[in-house]
């Protein structure tokens, strides 16, 4: 059992409460056929969103953690297709989680990236879910989710109950003091974050713009309504993944408190590239642990060069989680992420 | 027994289709999406849509509403709140109200200004669409006063007390059996541990759900998702102050219960009065996250076990201690103690109970209440005995087999422990067991064995049924029974077609409506039983009615033969002294021209049946001490995990359970059952938990992702068996319940099985990957 | 399937179709008025995106294609798929059991791939073949999987099953349930609380053995 003690806070209590039932404001919806044309919509209408698969869009604004004007279907984008580039494999933002975890070519040169997918959510979901909407999941974190709470994300300045409440699914890493959630729940940023992979953005200009993975997700600071670098009315177009020996002996590995069809409690994506037992180059990146998906490269520093060896990646693990502030409930995590990590390392190194 | 009544095992000695592993006969609307629920009778001329709104604050006052914003949506019917709701007859907020409606709860929303628990209906609205009525609700302003509430026993501020009585006075607040204190201090070997268990909610995947029809200013029909429509007509109509038969309750399917739908919560109230006041049909069901606060849970709780015994791991004294959260208006806690006292041979017992009042709703019946968070304390205290003392879990308790009732020193009706015990560890393998923990491995993960003791009561309950037989060979069944999904609609199919000597195919069983002959709640394993029962005594009053009508045929064979002297057997009536002697019944029915033939039956289940006594309607449990016998179900569960001693994850890698409980009327639907509870249990385990904010009194995690109940890939396959059991004192049918057995036992045997694997004794459910980390290992 | 325009555009038969307009309108008009509701035009697929209006507000005329048959429906955007199966066309068996994608209560297949209806809106769907557990017999005749789950006792109170019936199909055809693990990680998008997992598991498998 979660059980927390009481302590002496100050309770805030909005007057008007919203918080009520599953719904949905009367939005309009548009169908549109171009990025020019989905991206000219948000421009005349801050407060229209684009809905892909619908899986987390509809979800918030079912919570009333969202509310749009109007949705703006940009599934008919060409932002499809998952091909070899120069730069890597090139994943179009519309692909759905299921093809791209189940695709040859991610399967072969990212193993890690297809276990990201493949150990989240549902088949049912990820046969919705596009790869864009996947990167702009939204927290897990309980009060977040509750519109009755407050909640410095949601609402800015309200206070974030989590630190002296349920926080035992929270983050220990990147926190700040008005925002202990782990932002972005799910799995498939930490394994891009791991492997260097770049997003392609276009604004409504049709102007694009690469970002990697590592510096699109913003920590929470004293703005943690602010979760990651998109510009409003900016699509995300592609992801490409650049190919490299670490990231094709890679591993992801997740852990959560039933076998499936949960988010993690702590997971790793890892990546070795292991020459006579000695490791050339190596990834980390955790998940269910960072504020964001949490690149280490305190561990990866601790790795490179190193022999291959379990002392090796437990020094790593201890590095990746040095700076970690544990909350009352959450300070498993620091053992349970450097385990976890340790494992993942066990097993690509073989 | 020398009983005046038929029984089952004398008309039929030889069953023919009960018992069968019949497939379900409600299985083909089940499975193409025709089977309707509660929430799903569309074609009601009319038909809109209420919601609730409910509170965010889990105390305070509600100053005023700003509705206007909402009444300007499109579609919008009706905005009802504590201002303008018209008052009910009676409502539950007082103890003789609350009785009189058979009320889970002593408090009724919208009745007041007051707000008592977060997720307390603070409105509801009505509109043409869903989508409409849901919006207008999240336009609707709430002005409160809020106050600061209490979250748990926990809570520094909370008082705690010793009731008088728990679980709606049907369980003292303190037992005491022989003298516990000095038998505890005198014993070699002393034990005290404390057990938490976390809240948890028993999400049936259908939410709650009413539709409400006002088919006259008078006439009521409900459709309503509950484990029995007569227990919810007596609510309705005593609030609404009707006479019952002006409500009509109709529950043909329903999406799972597991305790929750056992009584009428305020959404359904609500959702009538709603329908009242536009006119017009109505229906409502429950968001998943009103779920959590409008059906009950079960109860945050800690509970302090002593155990006295001797050297050779005998029980000398249990005292036993629950420590629990209550709401402000009822004394309410699963009965933990009931099994604690009962399992064993053990000369001194004592009991109490501690009660902390919070801003909660009242927690209600779940899954085995009571049995299955005591036997968590009980059975892993067993197996911590067993270590301690260096003797198998399971010599342990066959050294302490409790060959009477210790509680009453009564017989019992039938006990077949030992046998589940023998099978259980034959088909487990448990003889293979290491004797010491945290030795066997599969790889890196460590694998345990641990078994538990599992045990439920025959509740003393009674129903009632009838049975249209046709000349031409086939039948009509009705009773006001409900189908959880428990098999109801298939066993009582098999217990009518032997009772009348038809094929299954050739019986019509109906229940689920209060039109139909009265029913017990399906609710503490009381439903097989009775129902089955009232079905076989209906059945013998057709056969009487038949035989009467055969030894004054002048044309039948029977003709002036004395009826005492006549039997029925494979639908032939026969004088008993000469079974040559005889017709077939749709002979003498098509010559007497008769169509049909009906009969009604009293079926009695438990202490009513064996004493003879009439149990009236009794509430499950009451009257349970009449009979000269105690009457239990028994059996065992033995469960085997893999730990990943790294990670903490626990996998339930094997399965099997074995039970006794009398006769087992359909071999597949009660295996179902069985592997159904044992999930129920797993789930209770190692994942079940509501979270409650210690400083808002409000769940954080009130969803399906957050809060985790068992996925398939959790589940291993599973060994269910049953031992054949003959009990001719519990009922007609000789059949004792198991839909709450399975539950019994389970978590303690997953948390043995733990201790097994790691040496490190969780006795905090649910035994998440944190605990497992945290905890320390203790090598026996 | 055919792009065969539909003999069957009759009204929802709950009458709940919502109005633009005041209450009274909608009083006055309740029940009945959509069986005037016309036969949509044939469209193509390619069609589509023109054919449809591009942007959707407010109560109007849906099209989808469910089982075979295109039925119409009056409503808003933001009604969901699982909602315009349940309360408009009155497909009751896609069942509602958390209405945020975390039980697979709602699976349904949208060109022949599981989903969860309860997070997709109606209004997307439009031109996409759509089936239901009411789709999947032939006639009379019970789907191998419906077979299956009979045989095993897949089920107890049955809320969850037309959604583990779709996903088990769903799953045999991706070729994810060879072996019994496998099965069980691939229906673990579907809650069942009665805990019929083992009888589903051995359900999902038999088919799969047949395909």
């Amino acid at each position: 059992m979660r059980k927390t003690r009481r302590r002496n806070i100050k309770i805030t209590i909005s007057l008007a409460h919203y918080f009520t039932t599953d719904k949905m404001n009367n939005f309009s919806y548009t169908q549109a056929a171009t990025a020019k044309e989905a991206t000219g919509i948000r421009k005349d209408k801050a407060d229209a969103a684009y809905i892909a698969g619908g899986t987390t869009l509809l979800d918030l604004m079912k919570a009333h953690l969202e509310e749009h004007s109007q949705l703006v279907d940009i599934n008919a984008l060409p932002f499809r297709g998952i091909e070899q580039t120069k730069d890597g494999l090139r994943i179009g933002a519309m692909e759905r989680m299921s093809d791209v975890g189940e695709n040859a070519l991610v399967l072969q040169q990212y193993p890690a990236v297809s276990e990201s997918l493949l150990l989240a959510a549902s088949p049912q979901l990820r046969n919705m879910a596009s790869i864009g909407g996947n990167m702009l999941q939204r927290t897990r974190c309980g009060y977040f989710r509750d519109a009755a709470f407050p909640c410095n994300k949601r609402v800015p300045g309200s206070g974030c109950p989590a630190i002296a409440g349920d926080n035992h699914n929270l983050a220990i890493l990147g926190t700040s003091d008005a925002c202990i959630a782990t932002a972005y729940p799910g799995d498939l940023s930490v394994a891009l974050a791991a492997f260097d992979a770049v997003l392609t953005l276009e604004n409504a200009k049709g102007k694009q713009r690469r970002v990697p993975v590592t510096e699109f997700y913003l920590l929470p600071g004293k703005t943690p309504q602010k979760e990651t670098v998109l510009e409003p009315g900016e699509l995300i177009v592609a992801v490409t993944i650049p190919a490299a020996p670490h990231a094709q002996r890679s591993t992801y590995l997740k852990v959560r408190e039933r076998s499936s069809y949960a988010y993690a409690l702590a997971s790793a994506a890892v990546g070795l590239d292991v020459q006579a037992g000695t490791i050339r180059s190596a990834r980390v990146a955790l998940g269910g642990v960072g504020a964001q998906p949490w690149r280490s490269s305190e561990a990866e520093k601790v790795l490179t060069g190193a022999p291959a060896t379990e002392a090796t990646f437990r020094a790593a693990a201890a590095a990746a989680l040095r700076g970690a502030q544990p909350y009352k409930e959450n300070a498993f995590k620091v053992e349970l992420a450097q385990n976890t990590l340790v494992q993942a390392l066990l097993k690509v190194a073989g | 027994m020398d009983t005046a009544e038929p029984s089952f095992f004398e008309t039929n000695p030889k069953a023919g289709s009960v018992g069968q592993p019949l497939s379900r006969v409600d299985g083909r609307d089940k499975v193409t999406g025709k089977a309707r629920y509660s929430a799903e009778y569309n074609s009601l001329p009319g038909l809109v849509h209420a919601v609730l709104k409910t509170s965010d604050v889990a105390k305070g006052r509600i100053t005023g509403f700003d509705t206007s914003a909402a009444l300007k949506q499109p579609g919008v019917l009706a905005i009802l709140t504590h201002q303008n709701l018209p008052k009910l007859a009676k409502t539950p907020n007082d103890p003789e109200g609350k009785k009189a409606i058979g009320a889970p709860m002593g408090f009724l929303p919208l009745t007041s200004d007051q707000i008592h628990y977060a997720g307390q209906p603070v409105a509801v609205v009505v509109a043409d669409t869903l989508e409409r009525a849901q919006y207008a609700a999240a336009l609707v302003r709430v002005q409160v006063t809020a106050e600061k509430p209490l979250a748990s026993y926990e809570d520094p501020q909370a008082k705690l007390f010793d009731p008088e009585k728990v679980q709606d006075g049907k369980t003292p607040g303190h037992t005491v059996r022989g003298n516990p204190q000095a038998a505890f201090a005198a014993a070699p070997v002393q034990l005290t541990h404390k057990y938490d268990h976390a809240i948890n909610h028993h999400n049936p995947m259908e939410p709650g759900s009413t539709t409400a029809h006002w088919e006259a200013a008078d006439r009521l029909t409900v459709y309503e998702s509950t484990q029995g429509v007569t227990r919810t007509q007596k609510a309705l109509s005593t609030m609404l102050g009707l006479a019952a038969e002006q409500v009509r309750v109709v529950t043909k399917y329903i999406g799972g219960g597991f305790g929750c739908k056992g009584s009428t919560w305020p959404h359904t109230i609500l959702t009538v009065q709603a329908a009242k006041a536009v006119g017009r049909p109505v229906k409502l069901a429950l968001t998943r996250q009103q779920q959590f606060t409008s059906m009950g849970h079960r109860e945050d709780q800690t509970q302090t076990l002593k155990v006295g015994a001797s050297k050779d791991g005998k029980l000398l004294a249990l005292i036993h201690e629950k420590t629990s959260t209550t709401s402000l208006w009822d004394n309410y806690a699963e009965p933990n103690s009931r099994i604690i006292n009962l399992l064993y041979a053990c000369p001194a017992f004592e009991s109490s109970y501690q009660l902390a009042r919070a801003n909660v709703m009242t927690s209600t019946f779940t899954r085995a209440p009571g049995e299955a968070p005591g036997s968590f304390a009980i059975e892993c205290s067993m197996d911590d005995l067993a270590y301690q003392l260096g003797i198998d879990p399971l010599e342990i308790r066959l050294r302490n087999h409790a060959d009477k009732d210790p509680t009453n020193g009564k017989p019992w009706s039938s006990k077949s422990l030992k046998q589940c015990y023998a099978r259980g560890a034959e088909l487990f393998g448990w003889s293979k067991r290491n004797p010491k923990n945290g030795q066997t491995r599969d790889g890196r993960l460590l694998v345990g064995w641990g078994m538990a003791t599992a045990s439920y009561p025959v509740h003393n309950n009674q129903g009632t049924a009838r049975v249209r037989l046709y000349a031409d060979g086939h039948a009509l069944v009705q009773t006001g029974a409900t189908d959880l999904g428990t098999g109801t609609y298939t066993v009582m199919t098999q217990v009518a077609a032997d009772s009348l000597w038809l094929t299954p195919d050739k019986v019509r069983f109906e229940l689920g409506d209060t039109k139909l002959p009265t029913a017990p709640n399906s609710g503490g394993s009381v439903a097989a039983g009775t129902v089955s029962s009232s079905i076989y005594m209906a059945a013998q009053e057709v056969w009487q009615k038949l035989i009467k009508l055969a030894v004054k045929d002048p044309k039948s064979p029977l003709y002036r033969a004395q009826v005492a002297e006549v039997m029925v057997d494979n639908g032939r009536l026969m004088l008993k002294a000469n079974k040559s002697k005889g017709e077939d019944f749709a002979a003498l029915m098509k010559r007497n021209e008769m169509a049909d033939v009906e009969g009604n039956g009293n079926g009695k289940y438990g202490a009513g049946y064996e004493s003879g006594l009439a149990p009236g309607p009794a509430s499950s449990g009451h009257q349970d001490d009449q009979a000269g016998h105690s009457m239990h179900s028994f059996g065992a569960h033995f469960c085997e995990v893999k730990v990943d001693p790294e990670l903490g994850t626990v996998r339930v890698t094997r399965w099997v359970s074995v039970h006794a409980a009398g006769r087992i009327l359909n071999a597949k639907t009660a295996r179902s059952q069985i592997i159904g509870g044992s999930i129920f249990g797993i789930g209770a385990a190692l994942m079940e938990a509501t979270s409650r904010d210690p400083n808002y009194a409000r769940y954080t995690n009130a969803s399906l992702a957050d809060y985790h109940i068992p996925v398939n890939a959790d589940i291993p396959a599973m060994t269910v068996e049953f031992i054949d059991e003959h009990d001719p004192y519990i009922n007609a049918m000789g059949v004792k319940g198991i839909g709450e057995i399975s539950m019994v036992g389970v978590s303690a045997a997953v948390a043995n099985a733990v201790f097994h694997a790691t040496g490190k004794r969780v006795r905090s459910l649910p035994i998440t990957p944190d605990k497992i980390l945290a905890a320390k290992e203790v090598q026996v | 399937m055919s792009e065969d325009f539909p003999t069957d555009f009759a009204a929802p038969s709950s009458g709940s179709a919502p109005q633009d307009g005041t209450r009274r309108s909608f009083m006055k008009q309740a029940g009945g008025l959509l069986g005037l509701a016309l036969a949509p035009p044939l469209l193509s697929q390619a069609e589509r995106l023109t054919a449809f209006s591009k942007t959707v507000e407010g109560v109007t005329t849906l099209q989808l294609k469910v089982n075979g048959t295109v039925r119409s429906l009056q409503a808003e955007p933001r009604v969901s798929l699982l909602d315009a199966l349940r309360e408009y066309l009155d497909l009751t068996g896609t069942k509602k059991g958390c209405d945020h994608g975390q039980c697979g209560a709602c699976t349904v297949l949208v060109d022949g791939r599981r989903i969860n209806s309860c997070l997709s809106l109606a209004v997307m769907n439009q031109g996409k073949e759509i089936t239901t557990i009411e789709g999947l017999m032939k006639g009379e005749e019970l789907h191998p999987m419906q077979e299956a789950f009979l045989k095993h006792d897949g089920f107890q109170c049955g809320y969850c099953t037309p959604g583990q019936i779709m996903s088990g199909v769903a799953c045999v055809k991706e070729g994810h349930a060879t072996t019994d693990d496998q099965c069980r990680e691939w229906m673990s998008g579907n809650l069942c609380r009665c805990g019929a997992y083992p009888n589903i598991v051995a359900a999902v498998r038999e088919v799969a053995g047949k395909a």
